[in-house]
């Protein structure tokens, strides 16, 4: 008996009594004697609760996290400020522990919720129709370009450089399945090339992936690389940081047919890489074909207002083999943490943190590349994160610079050999003026540092 | 509808968050602008002209909008949660204080590895843990759910097919599987091909022999089955998929049952997936998050997701240090950012270090207890009205069939689910599985009382004797939840997907 369970020696007599054997071990009658594990499971023994936090504390005492270090690391996720009622309203025992609302006269609260969601994830991206989630940034990629194999079934997908390395190395992996070839579009100057598109888009492609901003920080003009994938009748599927779409053009007002990304910025915790959400959001013509759980309006028999999972038959529990995706488990919750942070943040507030991110890095941009031996990777507009080249190997800088207590940000190297002198640097609104400028001191120092150790090398 | 009838909740008219507050209200205060500001950054073209509707309400209005809506939600905490194949076992709430430490919680996923050593660590132990309970040696934390482990697993075996020079086409799975696997072996490009159950709700042997041939890749198979039975014939299936060179697949919905008696790599199977938000009760928040990590036997191994956590011994006798190995040449890739569900990991870590060998033991042995004596008691109070529809005993779950009710009182299980909202329970996972009519699948997992599963017995028999007289009773339930029966026809013939502004 565990904290847990609760099963007395008198519930035992009663209700093996009741099932009409003599021990529990009788009820495993039926696992076959060639199958069974002989002695007790390789574990430590529990521990009282007081036990685990401790050794879970000390665990999370052996990572730096954003609350020990001034951090510009970005590259898909961003140290945003959580406000506390997405905690509050996370952690209620009502949305926290139901299941997927399969009945919906009791889960009118998640069905509610995704409604809303949708709604926010719709106006963010100016696309009509929004699912109730999916698991995360790169998946959700993953998830529209499957998406787009079932609408023309086309055996080549293009997929632009400056889309995040996650989202392209997930991209290969589910193509190999549904036998898709995957090829890349190099940058030129930082964003999509496009003359390098227009050479390799041909009606054997099916859609076209791009990023914005891009991996590099990049604003795309993702109307113009729409444009040219539509003459040849491929779709469009834009991966975007929705915290932009405030200062941005919203993707379905550029042509873009599928609108996905990482939502973490939305209210979600850094939690080493997730649980966060990713969100779809597609044209109406996709409706039927989009992946994962959909809540839909509708009403009681009394006439009430009321909320449904609807369009169940693309899904797995209805058509199995013959469904648009296997998606069952998704990120509800993460989802219900996005749209709270969106009604907290409301209507002026989107604008006004995307105004302030753009404000910003452009000061942390121009501060930082006026510093000797640092270099801006492109002249591209950008809203939230920078791309920068370094005149001193980027690790050793940045190990410095971690050394001062700052996270310069992400060496571009990790996943661009292209970019081996890259840095590449995120701005939140957590971060200030005088957070930059520390920066922007340390950095110099770092370099400068580095420059000299080099030079006394080569030498 | 009139207006005085019905519950408090009824009476209310749901309102969305973008019908409260009024134009010009807020929550959010933005931090000054201290920098210069500087016009024109992003070119006209490429800047929003209008923005996007969201909310305009201050946070009390929010907080009250939310926690309204969430009275609407029936949840674990309040009452039984007996959803079949869901594992709705309680939820601790020591892993969300542990998982919201700002070491855990603020850390991000690209943080120097040097800097990240706890988080490593963690994983690594988990993996090892996962390895001990699955009885297979190697395991990947990256997928994100069940069914996200499902098309890695599904895609290993691709790889490993692959790498010996084969082409197969056609993956098994038996007429009782969940539909992420038909779902899952479409996605990774193979054909379904459904393997026929015996009389006893088994895999039928002879069906299997004639459909496994050398173009099939893969069985999937759950174990116990969602019939809540074990396969007895399980070493006789492992030779004969063995035998043709195809992977053996266990779906993990179902390994609550068997912890600490059976392991999935003693049965023969090479690839596993486990739904932590199942067997390690990370809390299902209406529909995820979740985490669905496999394990892999020695063959398989080479193949795995990238990156992998890796523990290494230095050189001068100090502590290990733990790293993240990207240099995986044969590894099918990436299946998501990142390491995974992190979040999901802390609060699986903090289970399993709470429970410990013995306590995963009592798990099964209570969830097996728990199922067999609800049944017992239901069939001597509704054996005759719901009768279960395979074998004589189950292992942590089992399927009544609810065709007798239907037939002889004209009352379906849903109905009987519906009319079970009123009695302040959650319905049993109904119509599934699809090869029982009328099904009602019910899972009690360990942590309910034997009151709580006395109870749940006192209220079917009362929906079962009501019946008897009075059939519309049943036929036209719920009448106690915020809405009634909903129109799904209707909203799926015209879909309102979000709110028009």
């Amino acid at each position: 008996m565990s904290g847990y369970t609760g099963v007395t020696r008198a519930d035992l007599e009663h209700m093996l009594a009741a099932i009409g054997v003599d021990s529990v071990e009788e009820l495993f009658d039926s696992i076959p004697a060639g199958v069974r594990l002989r002695r007790p499971i390789d574990l430590p023994p529990g521990q009282p609760e007081q036990d685990v936090y401790a050794e879970l504390r000390r665990l999370a005492e052996r990572n730096v996290s954003a609350e020990e270090e001034i951090t510009f690391l970005g590259a898909g996720m961003y140290d945003h400020y959580v406000p506390s009622i997405v905690d509050m309203l996370m952690s209620r025992s009502e949305f926290l522990t139901p299941y997927t609302p399969y009945q919906p006269e009791v889960s009118q609260g998640g069905l509610q919720v995704m409604f809303e969601y949708q709604t926010a994830i719709s106006e963010l991206t100016g696309l009509p129709v929004s699912n109730a989630s999916v698991y995360e940034g790169p998946s959700a990629v993953g998830a529209a370009a499957y998406l787009a194999k079932l609408t023309n079934k086309r055996p080549r997908l293009l997929v632009s450089r400056g889309v995040h390395p996650h989202s392209r190395e997930t991209l290969r992996t589910l193509a190999v399945g549904y036998g898709t070839t995957v090829q890349e579009i190099a940058l030129d100057d930082g964003v999509t090339d496009r003359d390098a598109l227009r050479d390799e888009l041909d009606d054997d492609v099916g859609a076209v992936v791009l990023q914005q901003p891009n991996f590099l920080g990049a604003v795309e003009d993702v109307a113009s690389i729409a444009t040219a994938a539509h003459e040849d009748g491929a779709l469009v599927i834009c991966s975007a940081d929705p915290l932009t779409l405030g200062v941005l053009e919203a993707p379905g007002n550029q042509g873009v047919d599928v609108c996905v990304g990482e939502g973490q910025s939305l209210g979600n915790r850094l939690d080493f890489g997730g649980p966060s959400f990713g969100f779809f959001a597609a044209t109406d013509a996709h409706l039927r074909r989009m992946p994962g759980r959909i809540a839909g309006e509708t009403t009681d028999v009394d006439g009430r207002r009321g909320f449904v999972l609807t369009l169940q038959t693309r899904e797995q529990h209805i058509r199995r083999e013959r469904a648009t995706s296997n998606i069952c488990t998704s990120q509800a919750l993460n989802a219900l943490g996005g749209v709270v942070y969106l009604s907290w943040l409301g209507r002026q507030g989107i604008v006004e943190i995307g105004e302030l991110m753009l404000q910003r890095t452009h000061y942390a941009r121009e501060t930082l590349s006026e510093l000797d031996g640092v270099h801006k990777l492109h002249d591209r507009p950008v809203v939230r994160e920078f791309a920068l080249r370094l005149d001193a190997p980027v690790q050793r800088v940045l190990d410095r610079c971690a050394a001062a207590g700052i996270n310069a940000g992400y060496a571009l190297g990790r996943s661009y050999e292209e970019y081996d002198d890259g840095l590449l640097v995120a701005i939140t609104e957590q971060r200030t003026r005088a957070d930059i400028d520390r920066l922007a001191a340390v950095l110099g120092e770092a370099v400068t540092a580095e420059r000299r150790t080099s030079a006394k090398v080569a030498v | 509808m009139s207006e005085a009838v019905g519950t408090p909740q009824q009476r209310e008219r749901a309102t969305t968050i973008y019908e409260k507050g009024a134009p010009g209200r807020r929550a959010f205060v933005a931090p000054a602008l201290d920098v210069p500001q500087v016009d024109g950054l992003i070119p006209r073209a490429l800047r929003r002209a209008e923005p996007p509707k969201l909310p305009e309400a201050t946070e009390p209005e929010i907080v009250r909008h939310y926690v309204n809506l969430s009275k609407r939600n029936f949840d674990l905490d309040s009452g039984f949660y007996p959803l079949g194949s869901c594992t709705m076992k309680h939820n601790p709430r020591l892993h969300e204080r542990v998982a919201a430490l700002p070491g855990h919680a603020r850390l991000h996923p690209l943080q120097d590895p040097r800097r990240a050593q706890g988080a490593l660590e963690l994983m690594f132990e988990l993996q090892q843990a996962l390895a001990e309970i699955a009885g297979l040696p190697h395991v990947s934390l990256q997928p994100s759910a069940g069914s996200h482990g499902e098309l890695a697993g599904v895609l290993l075996t691709r790889a490993y097919h692959a790498d010996r020079g084969e082409q197969r086409t056609k993956v098994l799975t038996p007429d009782s599987a969940h539909g992420t696997n038909p779902a899952t072996v479409t996605m990774a490009g193979y054909e379904v091909v459904k393997v026929e159950l015996d009389a006893d709700g088994g895999v039928d042997l002879d069906d299997l022999r004639d459909k496994t041939d050398d173009q099939v890749a893969c069985l999937m198979l759950t174990n116990p089955s969602t019939l809540g039975l074990f396969e007895p014939n399980i070493e006789e299936i492992a030779a004969i998929v063995h035998g043709a060179g195809a992977t053996l697949y266990y779906d993990g919905a179902n390994l609550n049952a068997i912890m600490g008696y059976s392991r999935p790599g003693d049965m023969g199977f090479d690839i596993v997936h486990f739904n932590l938000h199942k067997t390690f009760t990370q809390p299902h928040g209406g529909g995820g998050p979740g985490a669905g990590p496999i394990a892999v036997s020695d063959r398989i191994e080479p193949f795995l997701p990238r990156p992998q956590v890796v523990r290494r011994a230095p050189t001068n006798g100090g502590p290990p240090t733990f790293e993240l190995d990207e240099d995986r040449p044969k590894s099918i890739g990436k299946l998501r950012g990142f390491q995974g569900n992190y979040g999901v990991f802390v609060r699986t870590y903090a289970y399993i270090r709470s429970l410990g060998a013995e306590g995963l033991q009592d798990v099964s042995e209570v969830a097996v207890l728990n199922a067999n004596y609800l049944l017992a008691r239901l069939r001597e109070r509704v054996g005759d009205r719901l009768p279960l529809a395979f074998g004589e005993r189950c292992m942590h779950e089992f399927v009544l069939t609810g065709a007798p009710l239907k037939k002889e009182l004209g009352v379906r299980t849903l109905d009987l689910a519906k009319r079970l909202l009123d009695h302040g329970m959650h319905p049993p996972t109904v119509y599934f599985p699809l090869v029982v009519d009328e099904a009602l699948l019910i899972e009690p997992t360990e942590t309910e009382t034997r009151e709580t599963l006395d109870a749940f017995v006192d209220a079917i028999a009362a929906i079962v004797a009501e019946a008897q007289t009075d059939p519309q009773m049943a036929r036209n339930a719920p009448y106690t939840t915020p809405v009634r029966r909903l129109d799904e026809a209707g909203a799926a013939k015209r879909p309102r997907v979000r709110e028009i502004l």
